[in-house]
């Protein structure tokens, strides 16, 4: 039979099985293969909460989607055109992810009487004709796998755990993928246990062969590289791009790095990261809890470190008190928080900006600290260094706001060199004639940063209110409302320090869709299709909240309508009626889930209509 | 240390400067109440600390809420006033950050045993080189007088009208348990023996952890009277020093013996024990030291007051640099350019 190979500028698949069938693995090396052959990228990982939920249960069910194109790919997708379930569970649980018409391949061996009962199917989905809107190819994975290795005499339990490598071989030869960085990666991987690499490479090519002489599959695709700038490229998630701009952002500033930090989902990878980094001196502190965390990173701070925390919501809330402490003594903290679903334990692995208030207003008394948040994963390199730098020049904590959803997936990142990265070094104070630890920088109104060790510079600072200029503590009433002004003037002059807010598409016309963090992607995709249409609307992504960059309140001027989509019930919102007094529209749904962009579009149709 | 830590710490000379106690007294006008028992603890440490030979910027004092955090505001060093609780945490970063620095950790039984507790508890068995005064008054004085973590069964207070039903802590046995390297009890009304504890302290490697009856005169006046006035210290305290056995009373005339794992007290007047059969204090047996720290509140054992426990182990602090060392002496100092190009990476022409 003639195999017809299609071209498509993009497609999104979604590998799904149990979460001992190596899903995420399979699923990263599918991108690794796609990036090396220069398609433009975006993926998103599922894991279940538990740990080890019962095999074959709906609750195990790990998934991994890839969105790939020749064109620029902004999400990892808001439905899959592929699925490859390893289970029954696996399909029910992603079936909806899925478009009509869409690829289903399954492992047959998955779907057993046990498989059907646990997944709550009362018949076969494979024999009942509930699929027939996708087209299904049902191979028998397990005992294909089986026989690639007869030979081989190895146990069942690495039999069983090769066969993902089968379902990749499959994908390999559908969408004319090369095998060679799978197999390089395997060689080096498990460079000391050849058989483990014999197996799996074995399987790899045993699924590619398959599909290439059965009749089975009568479609290829093809998906072209896209026009990505040149140089080298990275697959990053945001948890790591997080770690690495800390990383520079200490090296450029000429200091050590010190992170206090307690584990929480979905932050942990930072930490775990950063722990790897000894040999830039970075020193990890796996604290008892969330306080001692951050309360450990203000010593940090004290000391001369740049000092660094990182959560998610309920550690933020912990960490409140202490973040009042950085701000009364005016020392340079970052603090990252990676969001999740709240309120309190909420959903951890699941992603969610309901924290942006908390971040702004979320302690006692006038308690000011600059918000910025990321927006896309690689965007979490930039955003880190930039809170670092803007923590060290105006000597003062920083919120970082990222997502799980950025946290965990990733995108391509143009490595940058150190030489391209800004000096962010400010030296400490020596000189001990006329020091007074609360004299200001007549410009950013920073305090300067006088560390022990330093002779003639002993001086004692605390949570007590500080007396202007010599931080003696003072009750005086004149003395605390000028000292409140300072440190909100203080940090809204931070305004003067980060750049312009900048429109994606017109200047001026009917809609601006106004968005924070992690939604970035889909609102961009959405606005640029509606764009294409001929649409008059534009896109404003903030990444510096508090304070808001200059211009943001002459850009949402030019424009009739403005919409801000965010997953919480209004929060950005508030804070732009508050200051701008526009009559802002909110789209709002918090599901846990990443918006789609065709939620966005539709939105934008709806505001459009009337226009 | 980052290299401009290095250049603003080092560019002095540090020739060894000779101070006197007053040198380690700061501006501030002193606080506390008249005929408090943080006078004396204040001047022990500024009379010990130019024994110390470190230079005054080398030091520095974490202190978290209460009426002993006010402390590190009388000492001419560096000094961090925090919030309640935090200064273990505080002082462990700031340690970890600069192990070149002495630092201490002055706390009460409100701030390091109740809202504090799982810092100091986790200080502890870190054994992170860093010396915490902890002064215990059984009471909450800065909040005008409720029971403490400390507070005796059926204390009564303003928040114990008829009398607390908390049981208190043993701070001594907490820290043992809490795998403490270094643990102490002294006295406010004791200069010498409350200097050369901290002295000990200061010269321990690794967590050090002091525990100070202190009087507070306005709150609860007296609580510790039995063990530190002059009619009746020496019936109701048992010195420990190490290598000598645990005699006591006025005449030197009464001991403590093991009976099993239990200690008794015996006389040594009447015949039937001499010193030889007394328990013999030793720092560096931790069995030994939890049988002294559980004499406490033990109605009819004098109370056990000195060093505990002396037993040096590899410190936090220590580790952590050595991972760092090793890490760098095997791959070298990183560089940011091969770091950002690590992993699998691929090239866009």
């Amino acid at each position: 039979m003639s195999v017809e190979t299609k071209t498509l500028d993009e497609v999104t698949i979604r590998f799904a099985g149990d979460s001992g069938d190596g899903m995420q693995i399979t699923g990263g090396q599918f991108t690794s293969t796609s990036a090396n052959m220069g398609n433009d990228l975006s993926t998103l990982p599922d894991y279940p909460a538990e740990i080890r939920a019962p095999q074959g249960t709906l609750g195990g069910v790990s998934g991994f989607q890839i969105h790939l194109g020749s064109t620029e790919i902004n999400t990892p997708g808001d439905v899959c055109d592929v699925l490859v379930a390893m289970n029954a569970a696996a399909l029910k649980v992603n079936l909806r992810s899925l478009v009509d018409g869409g690829v289903i391949i399954v492992n047959t061996d998955g779907f057993n009487d046990k498989n059907l009962r646990l997944a709550g199917y009362v018949e076969s989905p494979l024999s009942n004709g509930s699929l027939s809107k996708y087209q299904v190819f049902a191979v028998d994975i397990s005992k294909l796998t089986e026989l690639a290795l007869a030979d081989m005499n190895l146990t069942s339990k690495i039999v069983d755990r090769t066969k993902n490598f089968f379902a990749l071989g499959m994908m390999y030869w559908m969408f004319n993928r090369q095998l060679e960085t799978t197999v390089e990666w395997l060689q080096t991987k498990f460079a000391k246990k050849p058989e483990i690499v014999e197996s799996n490479i074995r399987v790899l090519k045993a699924g590619w062969n398959y599909a290439e002489t059965t009749d089975v599959f009568t479609v290829r695709y093809d998906v072209k590289p896209a026009k990505l700038k040149a140089g080298r490229y990275r697959n990053l998630t945001g948890n790591s791009a997080v770690a690495l701009g800390l990383v520079a952002a200490a090296e450029k500033a000429g200091l050590d790095l010190f992170l206090g930090s307690y584990p929480i989902t979905p932050a942990s990878e930072i930490l775990h990261d950063l722990s790897g980094y000894k040999n830039f001196g970075v020193k990890t502190f796996q604290a008892e809890d969330e306080i001692a965390a951050i309360a450990s990173a203000i010593g940090a701070a004290f000391g001369g470190a740049l000092a660094v925390t990182t959560t998610s919501g309920p550690g933020l809330c912990l960490k409140t008190e202490a973040i009042g402490l950085a701000v009364m003594t005016e020392l340079p903290l970052v603090i990252v928080n990676v969001q999740r679903g709240g309120p309190s334990t909420g959903l951890p692995t699941k992603t969610e900006q309901a924290d942006l208030l908390q971040a702004m207003y979320g302690r006692n008394g006038e308690s000011p600290v600059p918000v910025f948040a990321a927006a896309t994963p690689s965007d979490c390199f930039h955003m880190a260094f930039e809170a670092s730098r803007i923590a060290l020049k105006f000597m003062t904590p920083v919120i970082l706001l990222t997502d799980g959803y950025l946290g965990n997936g990733s995108e391509p990142w143009l490595v940058p060199t150190e030489a391209e990265l800004p000096d962010i070094s400010h030296p400490f104070r020596t000189n001990p004639d006329n020091f007074l630890p609360y004299e200001r920088d007549p410009e950013t109104f920073a305090r300067e940063w006088a560390i022990p060790g330093t002779p003639g510079l002993e001086h004692r600072i605390g949570g007590l209110e500080k007396k202007d200029k010599t931080g003696a503590i003072s009750y005086d009433p004149e003395n605390h409302d000028l000292m409140i002004h300072i440190r909100a003037e203080k940090v809204a002059r931070i305004a003067n320090d980060i750049p312009l807010a900048q429109v994606e598409g017109e200047e001026s016309g009917d809609l601006l869709v106004v968005g924070w963090g992690g939604t970035y992607g889909a609102i961009k995709t959405a606005v640029e299709k509606k764009r294409a249409e001929g649409k008059s609307v534009a896109q404003l992504h903030l990444k510096y909240i508090n304070p808001l960059p200059r211009n943001v309140g002459e850009i949402l001027s030019n424009y009739k309508k403005v919409l801000v989509p965010e997953i919480n019930l209004g929060q950005l919102i508030k804070v732009l009626r508050e200051k701008f007094l526009i009559d802002a529209i909110g789209y709002n749904v918090v599901a846990g889930l990443p918006f789609k962009s065709t939620e966005i579009e539709q939105k934008i149709e709806d505001l459009l209509g009337g226009l | 240390m980052g290299k401009l830590v290095d250049d603003a710490v080092t560019h002095a000379d540090h020739a060894q400067v000779k101070y006197a106690a007053k040198d380690f007294a700061s501006d501030q006008e002193v606080r506390w109440c008249p005929g408090c028992g943080d006078y004396s603890i204040l001047a022990q440490m500024q009379r010990i600390m130019p024994e110390m030979n470190i230079p005054r910027e080398k030091v520095a004092f974490v202190s978290g809420i209460g009426c002993s955090s006010r402390f590190p505001y009388y000492m001419n060093a560096y000094g961090f006033h925090s919030i309640h609780g935090r200064a273990t945490a505080i002082a462990s970063g700031l340690k970890l950050a600069r192990p070149d620095l002495m630092v201490w950790v002055i706390t009460g039984d409100g701030d390091g045993l109740s809202i504090g507790g799982n810092h100091m508890i986790h200080l502890m068995r870190r054994n992170i080189d860093v010396n915490v005064v902890m002064f215990n008054n059984q009471i909450y004085g800065l909040t005008k007088g409720q029971y403490s973590p400390t507070s005796e069964f059926g204390k009564v207070t303003k928040s114990s009208p008829i009398g607390s039903i908390d049981y208190p802590f043993n701070p001594a046995a907490l820290a043992l348990g809490s795998s403490c390297s270094f643990v102490a009890r002294t006295l406010d009304r004791d200069p010498k023996h409350l200097q050369y504890v901290l002295k000990r302290a200061a010269e321990f490697k690794g967590t050090s952890y002091v525990e100070v009856y202190q009087n507070c005169n306005v709150f609860n006046d007296g609580a510790f009277f039995q063990f530190t006035e002059k009619d009746s210290k020496d019936d109701n305290v048992v010195f420990l020093e190490h290598g000598k056995p645990l005699v006591f009373g006025k005449n030197k005339d009464k001991g403590i013996k093991l009976d099993g794992f239990s200690p008794v007290v015996v006389s040594l007047s009447d015949g039937m024990h001499s010193v030889n059969d007394l328990l013999i204090h030793n720092e560096k047996d931790s069995t030994l030291a939890f049988i002294m720290a559980n004499m406490t509140y033990n109605a009819a054992l004098p109370r056990p007051v000195g060093i505990f426990q002396a037993i040096e182990r590899p410190t936090y602090d220590g580790e952590m640099s050595k991972q760092i060392d090793a890490t760098v002496s095997k791959r070298g100092r990183g560089s940011l350019d091969k770091l950002f190009a690590s992993g699998d990476t691929w090239m866009i022409q």
